[in-house]
């Protein structure tokens, strides 16, 4: 028995699965974005695979830019979470943040 | 042996990531979410990606979770989450709503293939050297104008940062009645 390509794909649907499941079922913003961070990891598990099953570097290098993205992101997410825990002093939910509600 | 790699990372991946969405406790959270980019690394590694894997072992696994774990520290909020629901049906509205996504992405990817042009930007075994230095030559010779692009989208990201994370002089009551402090803080009024 090898292991196909399929077999990571499948892996990374599911591992995308379970992060986008997360983001809606949490409420805690830290975990919210580390659901984010795992949605992230599952495309670059398919990115990888596509490089070895087309046989084509590109792949590999796409992955750095994805981190990047993902490294930029979690900066600035991290900066918008410590500036809205001063602001409403230790509610840690996403439930909390409504001032934009009609 | 391939096939025995696979499967313990991939088990092990699936396990840390069902941690990160179910362990009530954030630091709990992310150290699954740890033990899932650890096991990615070894699958990277698996399909032959050396470089990928290192960086995914030191962006990920160490940087990234090191800047969550210190907010979590930094912010105080290790204690456990009341795990209520703000709406009905939430919780079974979102784990349908993964299950169809999943469903979605293993049908299609069951039934229509893959069909580009095999090693249109260098093949992963065409010319000399090892897997770093193709993704070296691609990344600087393909992508050479995305990658400056990162450098401006790394500093965006900066400024940003600190400009969010400066405190305010502002406390919450001033904004919630709409009256502004000094002029420097109105800068960074919502």
């Amino acid at each position: 028995m090898t292991v196909t390509g399929s077999y990571y794909l499948t892996f990374a649907a599911v591992l995308f699965s379970i992060g986008a499941v997360g983001l809606l079922l949490r409420r805690n913003v830290l975990v919210m974005f580390m659901c984010v961070e795992l949605m992230l990891n599952a495309v670059n598990v398919t990115f990888v695979t596509f490089s070895k099953m087309l046989d084509d570097i590109s792949g590999q290098t796409i992955v750095f830019f994805v981190l990047v993205v993902a490294a930029a992101e979690v900066a600035v997410g991290l900066a918008i979470i410590v500036a809205i825990f001063r602001r409403r002093h230790g509610s840690a939910t996403a439930d909390d943040i409504d001032l934009l509600k009609g | 042996m391939e096939t025995f790699l696979f499967f313990v990372a991939a088990g092990l991946a699936l396990a840390g990531a069902l941690g990160v969405v179910l362990n009530r406790n954030p630091v709990h959270s992310a150290l699954s979410l740890v033990l899932t980019l650890l096991t990615i690394a070894v699958l990277f590694l698996l399909q032959g990606a050396e470089l990928v894997a290192a960086v995914q072992v030191i962006v990920y696994a160490s940087a990234i979770v090191v800047l969550f774990l210190f907010v979590i520290m930094l912010l105080g909020v290790d204690k456990e989450e009341s795990l209520g629901e703000p709406f009905h049906f939430q919780r079974p509205a979102a784990v349908a709503l993964g299950v169809i996504a999943l469903a979605e992405i293993v049908f299609l990817a069951g039934h229509e293939w893959a069909t580009g042009a095999h090693a249109t930007r260098g093949g992963l075994n065409a010319g000399t050297g090892g897997n770093v230095e193709r993704v070296a030559r691609s990344l600087f010779t393909d992508f050479v104008w995305a990658f400056e692009i990162t450098a401006v989208l790394l500093v965006l990201a900066v400024v940003g940062a600190v400009v969010l994370a400066r405190r305010s002089h502002l406390s919450p009551d001033d904004i919630e009645n709409g009256e502004p402090g000094d002029s420097e803080a109105e800068v960074v009024h919502p």
